[in-house]
This record gives C-alpha cells, sequence and structure tokens, in this order.
C-alpha cells in the first residue's frame, strides 16, 4: 500500500471519495507521522485518540452520504493540523504563551468551526511564535519549531506558523490552517517549501482567533500544492457577522482558478523589491519567475510602489500598537497564568513578567510607547498615513497589472537560535510580505526552487483585494513551471 | 477651548471681604442606556440579577472575542441627540481607552474619544427663582461601562461582578455654561426630564442609572476662567447642589488665601458634605486613545436618523407649553406634570373633559402628597387617572363636596375601591334636599341665638353658621345650599 502521507489533499479526498482508503487509514498513517516527527517539534497539542473518534465519524457519514446520493464535506475525512492560534472547543489553546496557562476554550473559532462542518479531522494544536509574534517558530514558550528541511545544523522553519509549515513539509498533516500578520503564512511556507495563501483582510472571520493585531490578523492555509490551498481557504472563508470587519462577499470559484489560464494577465514587477544585501541566487529565481511566467503568455509589466521602504517601519508601529492593547486582558484575573503579588499592581505585574516572553514584551513595551501621549502624533498617526500612501501605490499598481510577482523572503532558512538576539535582521524577513498585510491584500508563496545548499527558496504572488481568482490562477501557473517535487530528507525518522 | 460669557445673576454671586466670586460648572453626565443587550454583546443589562448570571465571552474579556455594536444602542444615543436639539454626526468612531483593573476585562474600555456620534446642542432649563437659561451641549458620546468590584464581601479579598460591564451609557457633557448649584441641578432635572421622555434613560439616580461629573472653577465675575477640579459619581441633585457649593467655596478660600487651585479629579463625601481629593493632573491615567480595530466607523444613513426623528415622542418643553396654552394651568404646574412622562400622560387622562387646574391641583397637592408620604414612585400609584378621575365628576355633580372627596380619596388610595363604591358604602353622598338642610340650619339658629342677632352688624358670623351646619351633616350638607337657606332665614 502506498504511503497516505505522501498525498496530496487533493488526492487524499478523491482517494476516500473513490473508496480506496479511509479517513480512519490516512488519519492512522499521519498520527503515525506525527508521533514519528516529535523532534520537529511542531505540535503543541495533539489530538489523536480524538481525531481517530472524528475519523470514524467521518467514515459513516461518507457512507450514508454515499448512500443518500449527497455530496460529502469538503474536508471530508481529511487529517489537518491547526495553529495553536485558533480557539479550539474543549482543545487547550495556548497562543504558544504561557500567559494562557492551561487555557481550554468553551467555543470554537468560526474558523476551525467551518472546516469541522466540511468534515476535518484535526490531529492537533500547531506549535507557532508566541502570541504569532516572530518569523523564526523560536519565541515558543514550548520550544522552537524545527524545519524538516536541514542544512548542518537545525534550521528554523520561518513564522509565527512555523508549526504548520513544518507540519506540512513534514507530511505530518495533508494541510494547516495558520495566520498571517506581516508574514506569517507566506514566509514560513516560502522556508518550507509549502504554499502559503493569505486572504483579502475581511474574507476568513477573525472571531475565535486569538489577537494580536487586529487590523492585519488574517487567517489562511499551508497546503502543500497551490489547489491544495485552495481547498483549504474556501472551507474557511466565509461572512461571519460575528466579526465586524468581516466581508459579507461570496468565495471565489478558487479550486477551479488553479488551473485558469494566466494568458493576457498583466504581472507587475516592483523595483523596490531588488534590496541590498540580497542573495543573487534570490534575484535569479525571481528572474527565473519572470521568464516562466511569459512563457505562460503573461505580459510583464515594471512597476513602482515607492513607499514600499516605509512598510516595515509602519507595520512595527503599528502591529505593536494593538497587539499591547489586545494583550491587556492577560492580566491573570479571570483566566490563564497568575502569580500573586503583594497587591494588585504588583500581581498584574509578577503574571505578566512570568507569562510573557521576551519578544512579546518588547512589543507591548513598543506599543505602549507609540500610543503614549505626546507620541501618538509622531508615531501611531504617522504609520497609519504610511499605511494609506502605501495602499494607494499598489491601486496606482493595479493601473496597468494585474498582479505582483516578487521573492517571499529576502533570505533562505537560518540557524535556530542566529537571529533571535538581533530583532532588527529577524523583522527584515517580512520585507516582502508586510506591504500586502498592511493593505489588506491576498498572497501566496509558492515554492519554486532551491538555494545553492538544498533549501527551498519561494516566489510570491500578490493580487488585488478580493481577486483570490487571479492569484491561484498565477500561483497554478508559477507551481507548473517551477515544477517543484523536491522534499526534505526524513532525518527525524 | 472653553469660553464662559454669560455672567451669573447678581444673587448667585458669592460674596466675601476680597469681592464677588462666581463659579463657573460644566457636566458630564453618564446615562445608561435602555436597551435589552449591551453595547457590543448579546447579554442581558436587567437590573438586579444574580452577578456574573449576564455576562457573555465578550464581556468576559475572553481570547479571540470580538465586539459587535448593536444597533439599538446607536438608535437610543441619535434619539437623545435630537432630544438635545443636536448635531448628529454622520460618522463616528469607536476608541479604546486603556488602563488596568479587575473590573475591565479586556484591560481597555470602547468608548468615543476623537469622533462622538453626537455633537453640539442645547437646551434651555429654568432655575427655581430665576430666568430661561439655554445651556451648550458639547457632545454625546457612546461607551461601555465597567464591571463593579465589591471589597466589602471579604477582608482580604475583592469580588467581580461583571453583569455591568459591556452595558452602553451615553456620555453628555455639557459647556461650562451653569453659574451657581441651583443651575447645575436645574439642568441635571432637565436633563433627566427629557431623557426618561424619550425612553433613552430611565434617570434612576440611586441604581447608578444616571449619575454626574462635576466640573468646577471659580473666578471674578466675567474675568478669566480659572482652574477646574472634576469631582466625580455625583448621584442626586441635592449632592449636586452640595458639592457645587463645598467645591467653590473650598477653591474660593484656596485663592484668597494665596494660594492656587491645581487641576484634580475629586470624590464627592455625601455623609460629610464636602469633597476630597482623588488624583492630580500628574497622577492623571494616559489612556492610550486609539480607534478600535475590531470595529469600522460607524456610518448612519440620512434615513435612518430621519425615521428615528419622525418618530420622536413630544419633549418636555413643547409639552410645557401646550399643557399652558390648551389647559389654563400655571406654568409651574406645567413644569411639574411635564418632568416625567407617565405624570404627564396621567394629567392628560385626568384633565380631558373636566376642569384641568382642578385636576392639576388634584394631582399636585392630594395625589402627589400621598404618594410621597407612602415612598411610592409615581408609576406604582394605587389610584389610577379613571379612578381619580370619577371622583373629580361626584364633586363636579354635586354628590359630595370637595371636602369629603378628601376623605374619599386618602381610603381609596389606601384601600383601592372606586369613589362611587366609597362614597355609597359610608353614605357620604351629599344632602341637597332643603327641607333637611332647613332642619339643620334653624337648629342651629335656635341653639345660638346671640350670634343670630349680631350677623347682621358682622356679616363674618354668617361662616360660623355654616360650619355649625356642615358640622351637623358631618360634611355631607350642600354647602351652596347651605348658604342659600341661612341668608334667607337670617335675612342677609
Amino acid at each position: 500500500m502506498t504511503d497516505l502521507t505522501q498525498l496530496t489533499l487533493e488526492a487524499a479526498l478523491e482517494g476516500m471519495a473513490a473508496g480506496d482508503f479511509t479517513s480512519g487509514e490516512i488519519t492512522e498513517a499521519h498520527i503515525r507521522a506525527c508521533e514519528r516527527g516529535r523532534d520537529l517539534n511542531a505540535f503543541i497539542t495533539a489530538t489523536f485518540e480524538q481525531a481517530l473518534e472524528q475519523a470514524k465519524a467521518s467514515d459513516a457519514r461518507r457512507a450514508s452520504v454515499k448512500e443518500s446520493g449527497g455530496e460529502a464535506g469538503k474536508l471530508e475525512g481529511a487529517p489537518l493540523g491547526v495553529k495553536d492560534l485558533f480557539c479550539t472547543e474543549g482543545i487547550k489553546t495556548t497562543a504558544a504563551s504561557r500567559i494562557l496557562g492551561n487555557f481550554t476554550p468553551p467555543y470554537e473559532s468560526t474558523v476551525t468551526a467551518n472546516m469541522k462542518a466540511e468534515g476535518m479531522i484535526m490531529l492537533g494544536k500547531l506549535n507557532m511564535d508566541e502570541f504569532a509574534m516572530g518569523s523564526s517558530s523560536e519565541t515558543s514558550a514550548y520550544g522552537s519549531v524545527v524545519n524538516p528541511w536541514k542544512k548542518h545544523n537545525r534550521l528554523v522553519p520561518g513564522g509565527s506558523s512555523g508549526g504548520s509549515a513544518a507540519a506540512v513539509a513534514a507530511d505530518m498533516c495533508l494541510g494547516a490552517t495558520a495566520t498571517d500578520t506581516g508574514g506569517s503564512i507566506r514566509q514560513p511556507a516560502g522556508f518550507t517549501g509549502t504554499v502559503g495563501i493569505k486572504p483579502t483582510y475581511g474574507r476568513c472571520s477573525r472571531w475565535g482567533i486569538i489577537a494580536f493585531a487586529s487590523s492585519l490578523d488574517q487567517a489562511g492555509a499551508i497546503a502543500k500544492t497551490v489547489k491544495d490551498s485552495a481547498i483549504l481557504l474556501d472551507s474557511m472563508a466565509g461572512y461571519d457577522p460575528k466579526d465586524s470587519t468581516s466581508l459579507n462577499v461570496d468565495n471565489g470559484n478558487w479550486v477551479d482558478a488553479c488551473e485558469t489560464s494566466v494568458k493576457g494577465l498583466r504581472i507587475g514587477i516592483p523595483k523596490e523589491y531588488t534590496v541590498d544585501a540580497m542573495p543573487t541566487e534570490i534575484q535569479s529565481l525571481w528572474d527565473q519567475g519572470i521568464e516562466w511566467m511569459k512563457d505562460a503568455g503573461v505580459g510583464i509589466v515594471p512597476v513602482s510602489l515607492p513607499h514600499t521602504k516605509y512598510a516595515l517601519p509602519a507595520y512595527y508601529i503599528i502591529a505593536p500598537a494593538e497587539a499591547s492593547s489586545n494583550l491587556a486582558r492577560y492580566d491573570g484575573m479571570r483566566y490563564g497564568a497568575r502569580v500573586e503579588g503583594e497587591n494588585l499592581i504588583d500581581t498584574y505585574e509578577r503574571t505578566r513578567a512570568y507569562g510573557f516572553g521576551a519578544e512579546v514584551q518588547r512589543r507591548i513595551m513598543i506599543g505602549t510607547y507609540v500610543l503614549s501621549a505626546g507620541y501618538y502624533d509622531a508615531y501611531y498617526l504617522h504609520a497609519q498615513k504610511v499605511r494609506t500612501r502605501i495602499s494607494e501605490d499598489f491601486r496606482n499598481a493595479w493601473e496597468v497589472c494585474d498582479a505582483l510577482l516578487t521573492p517571499t523572503c529576502p533570505g533562505a532558512p537560518f540557524e535556530i537560535g542566529r537571529q533571535l538576539n538581533d530583532p532588527v535582521t529577524m523583522y527584515l524577513n517580512d520585507i516582502f510580505t508586510v506591504t500586502a498585510s498592511l493593505a489588506g491584500l491576498p498572497g501566496i508563496s509558492v515554492p519554486a526552487g532551491l538555494d545553492q545548499d538544498g533549501l527551498p527558496l519561494g516566489l510570491q504572488i500578490i493580487g488585488r483585494a478580493l481577486d483570490e481568482d487571479t492569484v491561484f490562477a498565477c500561483a497554478g501557473a508559477l507551481e507548473q513551471a517551477a515544477d517543484f517535487t523536491a522534499k526534505p530528507e526524513k532525518w527525524w525518522l | 477651548m472653553f469660553t464662559a460669557e454669560r455672567v451669573a445673576d447678581a444673587k448667585d454671586l458669592i460674596r466675601s471681604d476680597t469681592g464677588d466670586w462666581e463659579v463657573v460648572i460644566g457636566m458630564e453626565v453618564h446615562a445608561q442606556v435602555v436597551s435589552q443587550s449591551k453595547l457590543f454583546s448579546g447579554a442581558a443589562t436587567g437590573f438586579g440579577a444574580e452577578p456574573n448570571s449576564q455576562v457573555s465571552l465578550i464581556d468576559a474579556g475572553m481570547p479571540g472575542m470580538l465586539p459587535v455594536v448593536n444597533e439599538v444602542c446607536v438608535e437610543q444615543a441619535v434619539r437623545t441627540g435630537l432630544g438635545l436639539n443636536a448635531r448628529i454626526n454622520p460618522v463616528s468612531r469607536f476608541d479604546r481607552k486603556h488602563y488596568f483593573y479587575v473590573d475591565l476585562p479586556q484591560g481597555y474600555q470602547i468608548s468615543q474619544y476623537e469622533h462622538p456620534i453626537v455633537g453640539e446642542g442645547e437646551i434651555s432649563i429654568e432655575p427655581e427663582g430665576g430666568q430661561v437659561i439655554v445651556v451648550g451641549i458639547e457632545r454625546l458620546h457612546l461607551e461601555q461601562d465597567a464591571g463593579k468590584s465589591i471589597h466589602d464581601l471579604s477582608p482580604d479579598e475583592t469580588y467581580v461582578d461583571l453583569n455591568r460591564s459591556g452595558v452602553a451609557l451615553m456620555e453628555i457633557v455639557s459647556k461650562p455654561d451653569l453659574r451657581s448649584p441651583g443651575e447645575a441641578s436645574a439642568y441635571m432635572e432637565k436633563l433627566r426630564a427629557i431623557l426618561r421622555a424619550l425612553g433613552t434613560c430611565d434617570g434612576d439616580m440611586e441604581k447608578g442609572n444616571l449619575r454626574a461629573d462635576v466640573n468646577v472653577s471659580v473666578r471674578r465675575p466675567g474675568g478669566e476662567l480659572g482652574t477646574r477640579c472634576e469631582i466625580k459619581n455625583v448621584n442626586s441633585m441635592r449632592f449636586i447642589r452640595q458639592a457645587v457649593n463645598h467645591e467653590a467655596r473650598r477653591q474660593i478660600s484656596i485663592i484668597e488665601a494665596g494660594g492656587i487651585v491645581g487641576q484634580e479629579t475629586r470624590l464627592f463625601d455625601a455623609n460629610r458634605g464636602e469633597t476630597r481629593s482623588m488624583r492630580s493632573k500628574e497622577e492623571a491615567h494616559d489612556y492610550r486613545y486609539f480607534p478600535d480595530p475590531d470595529l469600522l466607523p460607524l456610518k448612519l444613513e440620512q434615513s435612518f436618523v430621519d425615521k428615528i426623528r419622525a418618530g420622536l415622542p413630544e419633549l418636555p418643553d413643547a409639552r410645557k407649553a401646550r399643557f399652558i396654552r390648551d389647559y389654563g394651568i400655571r406654568a409651574y404646574d406645567a413644569d411639574v406634570l411635564t418632568v416625567d412622562r407617565g405624570v404627564g400622560d396621567y394629567f392628560e387622562v385626568l384633565a380631558k373633559g373636566r376642569d384641568a387646574k382642578i385636576a392639576a391641583n388634584w394631582m399636585i397637592g392630594d395625589l402627589f402628597g400621598a404618594l410621597n408620604r407612602a415612598g411610592l414612585d409615581f408609576s406604582d400609584s394605587p389610584v389610577s387617572a379613571g379612578a381619580l378621575g370619577a371622583l373629580l365628576d361626584r364633586i363636579a355633580d354635586n354628590t359630595i363636596s370637595g371636602k369629603i372627596a378628601k376623605t374619599v380619596f386618602d381610603k381609596m388610595f389606601r384601600s383601592g375601591g372606586t369613589a362611587d363604591e366609597i362614597i355609597g358604602r359610608e353614605g357620604l353622598k351629599q344632602v341637597t334636599d332643603t327641607a333637611a338642610i332647613e332642619k339643620l340650619v334653624d337648629d342651629a339658629i335656635a341653639a345660638h341665638p346671640q350670634q343670630a342677632q349680631n350677623v347682621k352688624n358682622n356679616p363674618k358670623i354668617l361662616g360660623f353658621f355654616v360650619g355649625q351646619v356642615m358640622k351637623a351633616s358631618q360634611g355631607k350638607a350642600n354647602p351652596q345650599a347651605v348658604n342659600r337657606v341661612l341668608r334667607d332665614r337670617l335675612e342677609l
């Protein structure tokens, strides 16, 4: 029998529909892979027993649907992973932070509820950077996630959705949920040879997702293929009246869009994305990508996004500002960790000093500072103006092109520990992804090649707001041209 | 930012050896919005529920929970804005106001800082013994209430009740247009009357559903504005007057002693009738306001506002003018009868087809007096407008005298029953039978021959005989008939 963990989500769903294997079988296969991949530290909480029960129920459901001639759920029986930022009813949810302690939500996030309604089997809760703050999945209170791709030493899988990316790259699940605030889906996808889709802000409900920066946070998926990512996103997205920023629009026909011809489309190449000290192999991969798209019949247009250089500084004001506010609720009073002090203020201080890691504390302090009286105008308001300019840059670009092609990251995955104490270098990881986050645009990272050390590199497609159809079409063309089939050697087995 | 042009009435100046002082007052009133559920969650808002029984996941600040604005609360704020003759802002915004406290689960309060839903407006007030004053409204904004900390259930623990957490409040900010304690409380009375008439706040100060922060400063009459102190959470009309009075005098004595009034927040101690310092300007929180990214700007369609405007009830000022015009009652009575929507409605039922002045007198004198003595709210009155009306009808058709009617009213108030039942049961029907009255008159004259002789020289003695006859009839004789027969018999 074939190794069921080698299948794509699409093939697995087809296999189950054809009766080639059951959800129980493919779930068991993935549980075995998860157990053997413990060294990667991709999971915070495994829910294997529940997964087996869910798989059993799924098989029964599929049988009865078949009998009645109905249609199975979009994810019926597929074993998937869920980033531990999504609240899951009755399952411990940590945001990879000590502050949440043994918090077990009595509610289910809208996104995971949608996926469960479509038949998802949840293998467990995936590791990540604490409160999604980081680009390496090293800030987790549950230890660093390890990239399945290896050089000599262990590498980071990127972040913050590093557990999601590592688990998918290591064939421990067919796909996973992730969230993106400044690049937290696309960058780890780029680092692990997987596909990462961040949809338009407002496509996926934020209800029940632990907030980092509300105006930027957006759920999406990490998957093995572009089409798998479309299947996942289609099951996650949709209007939710419980989230005031949720968009009341229908999903596109994303799965089909992945195979739509891109002939005649215009792809913009932003000149500002050529940055100093970018490895030449990233530039040449980008050039290669341009050639692939040309071959697919796309017109290439040079474009300018002049405010790009201000994007990262603006992001590192807006995101910490919102984070400092969103994380105020973790005060040890109603749930989560609590360290008793001499008095109320002391209890707050001890609880938060114990509960939050260094990076989260740093961002809370930055955020508190930029919102303070006397600094608000100079920092926060200014950053918001930059954000408006960045959106205008994109709007101008859409006058001449339909999507943009850029590298996903300015470098290849790096060694664990190397950038942890150098926050500015760490923040530069998001330099190509953060603009689309600030403008709320859809972006996808597609694995496109290997560097000289045999590590994966990704290319990014950015599209117009709500135009995921074009994003998937371009990503599909890129995927086909790149024909990226490399897999990490399974050194952890 | 603020100017305060009007100079106080001469009677309201505070005299001192160093010359006259004038007090300048502005009010920030928090009014709890009448709504079934909270400003951003579906939890109920009823008063007096079991602690923490009306708390949603949002109100408790659980991870990943998001606010969704309650349209009813928005409607109520717009309705109130229209009632305050204020500008309704087509676009407003919710901001987060940060501070840490145990009864603030999110670590911030959602409020409207820079862009309130309602802008400038004005209302007119009529302080006792003064003229009509127009008081400017600076703004009205929507915000969440916090929970309640209870410190006295345990010596070393604080209990928190989150039922109030997230309940919608309207903060109504006046311009510094008030110049005396009396004007301050008259403003609050008027505001309460308007809110009640609109049905947007029940105005119950005892339950804390309406409370005032009073900003007080002093200056030489018409001079430059002084430094203000804010007195927090003053929750009765009397306390407002006391707090202003005490605070003005405190500030004057500081200045007269050569000191400088420091800007600070003060508490009113109702037991001692004084204010005391809570925190100085330096200790003030940095609230780090910024637009709430979980909520979109609040945009109001003109049609939404127009629909609310079309459905506005009659407001106290308009109703008062109508009562004076249509019912011919005194301005003072009209004022009293329009403070509360229910009182005005009662009066209109009572006055319909009857003498409105008599109706007003009965309500204000007898009904209010009885309710007051019994410690009952107007809405709990045991005598309905219909029942009181039936009693007034028996006076009008001479079945009973006005005096007997008071007795009947007392019985109706205490033990229920209609006027007719009580009159019948107790045999209180007025005697109009001339023969019976003639008998009583003759008896009275016979019993007091001296007075009967003197009556021609001293007509006041007639009153004595009326009294005697009424007494003999146990009040049931028709006074007009008694008068007529007496004049006849005494040849007056």
